[in-house]
């Protein structure tokens, strides 16, 4: 294409990208949250079955036997490592890259906004979104409704308690155009009727929205405790604004015996699904055998936030050149 | 015809879908952060005209369709059939009643329509943007009024009606945009 040594965003966007992202590090060097650069290769990959890391081969320069790393997803496991030193707070704003997501609102190398802050509860850690999202990047204060709420008000379901049935009928029932055979698990539903039903739905809000509590099955990296009616949750937060995932954070899992089980899981379920099997960052799990602090942290998309806050519709107009001329 | 797996789908991509010819509007990748991916697609089935959603697991794939858009001159109908003309090999091809459907009253001879061929069938006649059209009939014409404060319902000659301005008489010739079916102004011929 004779066009495509031009940027995707206008040179407009990217000044305000740039004036949007140096107003974020003036916010953390207020906080004290230090900024970290940590490697974008690594020898292991995150087992999460629906994320698919690139690969690359390092080769000795004398030598014949080529070594696999992987392009890391987020900085989330390098950055644990620094926490269980002893670094304290910390931010990164990092490229990273997942394999094969490209849409509007998907590029397969993008830019993460990811900070972890002993001491702090999954609450205050909300509470600093907060302030980021009204400070740096001027939108609304973020309201909050539990992830067994959010399904209430939308289905009158609750689906901590109810059977699989009544999520497959409900997800039938909202979602038009399913295929007749598809199978998918009770979490798999859950996530269809959220990305399908709900997401859309959260689009005319005017606010942000932090849904928090969520299934203990979709516990991912956070610690499971129980909510005030006794059920067992994941203590995690997403952010959405007007119906675009925007942020995951947890309340950090610390216990390396439970997030190895975790791994391995991952792992079986990868090869039922006949995906490779990955290898287990070690360097990570020996780190929280030493000792991860109790501490939040979350994952931010900021190529989406810059693009939301600018009243943009697709995410390559605020990349400087998008996958297609990379 | 050839397979299209979910990552090549894009508007204008014609499949298969339960045994008839559709072509994508829109297509979306919905995919939570560490969620499974599925493809929303928007569609548009050229058998009926209907526009529907549908969501695909990111891994399947569809049977693409033998769709095929050409420009051919409109030349006359028996009442059953509308027949158009290829102008440059002469070849002739039938429409019927569904075919035509929404353009049957943009038909004029000798005008040149986009026609949809299906396995070599005629699916779907689309009218070009804007036609020039002659008034047979209308009510007298007011003289003074180019303001189109309002306007009068008029009757072209290939039987659509329009709102024109109350100053335009029969014989006149018109611009209508087809996608809307509105008057756009005066032509000055055919």
């Amino acid at each position: 294409m004779e066009h495509n040594w031009r940027p995707s965003a206008d040179i407009a966007t990217l000044k305000k990208r740039a004036q949007y992202i140096a107003a974020a590090r003036l916010f953390f060097a207020d906080r004290n949250v230090i900024e970290v650069d940590t490697p974008i290769l690594s020898s292991s990959a995150p087992t999460a079955p629906y994320l698919s890391s690139f690969t690359t081969d390092y080769q000795p320069l004398s030598g014949t036997t080529k070594q696999r790393y992987y392009l890391h997803t987020s900085p989330e496991f390098a950055m644990k490592r620094l926490l269980a030193a002893g670094s304290g707070s910390i931010y990164q704003i990092a490229h990273v890259f997942r394999n094969g997501e490209q849409g509007r609102l998907h590029s397969p190398e993008f830019s993460m906004l990811e900070w972890y802050r002993p001491e702090l509860s999954l609450n205050q850690l909300m509470d600093e979104v907060n302030d980021l999202l009204q400070q740096v990047f001027g939108f609304e204060p973020v309201i909050r409704l539990s992830y067994r709420g959010i399904f209430e008000f939308f289905f009158k379901l609750n689906v901590f308690s109810c059977n699989d049935k009544a999520i497959i009928d409900c997800a039938r029932e909202r979602v038009s155009g399913l295929p007749a055979d598809l199978n998918l698990d009770r979490d798999g539903w859950l996530e269809l009727l959220m990305s399908h039903v709900i997401e859309p739905k959260l689009a005319d809000l005017n606010m942000p929205l932090f849904i928090y509590d969520f299934p203990a099955s979709q516990a991912q990296l956070a610690k499971v405790a129980q909510d005030n009616a006794g059920y067992d949750v994941a203590v995690r937060f997403e952010l959405y604004i007007n119906g675009v995932e925007i942020a995951n954070g947890y309340n950090e899992l610390l216990d390396s015996e439970e997030l190895r089980c975790r791994f391995e899981r991952d792992n079986q379920y990868r090869s039922m699904d006949n995906k490779p099997e990955l290898p287990i960052d070690e360097n990570l799990l020996a780190a929280m055998q030493y000792g991860l602090p109790e501490c939040s942290g979350v994952a931010l998309g900021i190529d989406r936030l810059i693009m939301l806050a600018i009243n943009h519709r697709y995410i390559n107009s605020v990349l400087s050149f998008d996958f297609e001329r990379a | 015809m050839a397979n299209f797996s979910t990552n090549e789908f894009k508007g204008g991509l014609k499949f298969m879908l339960d045994g008839d010819p559709c072509s994508i509007l829109e297509n979306e990748l919905v995919k939570p952060g560490k969620g499974q991916a599925f493809n929303r697609v928007k569609y548009r089935n050229l058998k009926t005209g209907r526009v529907n959603e549908r969501t695909f697991k990111s891994n399947e794939s569809v049977e693409g369709a033998d769709v095929t858009d050409i420009d051919l001159e409109y030349s006359y109908t028996d009442g059953e059939f509308w027949y158009f003309m290829d102008p440059v090999t002469f070849e002739q091809h039938a429409a019927d009643e569904n075919a035509i459907a929404d353009c049957k009253k943009w038909l004029k001879e000798q005008y040149v329509y986009t026609v949809t061929l299906w396995n070599g069938t005629p699916l779907l006649v689309t009218p070009p943007n804007f036609v020039n059209l002659a008034v047979t009939e209308t009510d007298p014409g007011l003289k003074g009024d180019t303001a189109g404060t309002g306007g009068k319902p008029a009757t072209l000659e290939t039987g659509a009606v329009v709102r024109v301005p109350l100053f335009m008489n029969v014989g006149d010739v018109l611009r209508i945009d087809t996608r809307s079916g509105e008057y756009v102004e005066r032509a000055k011929d055919i």
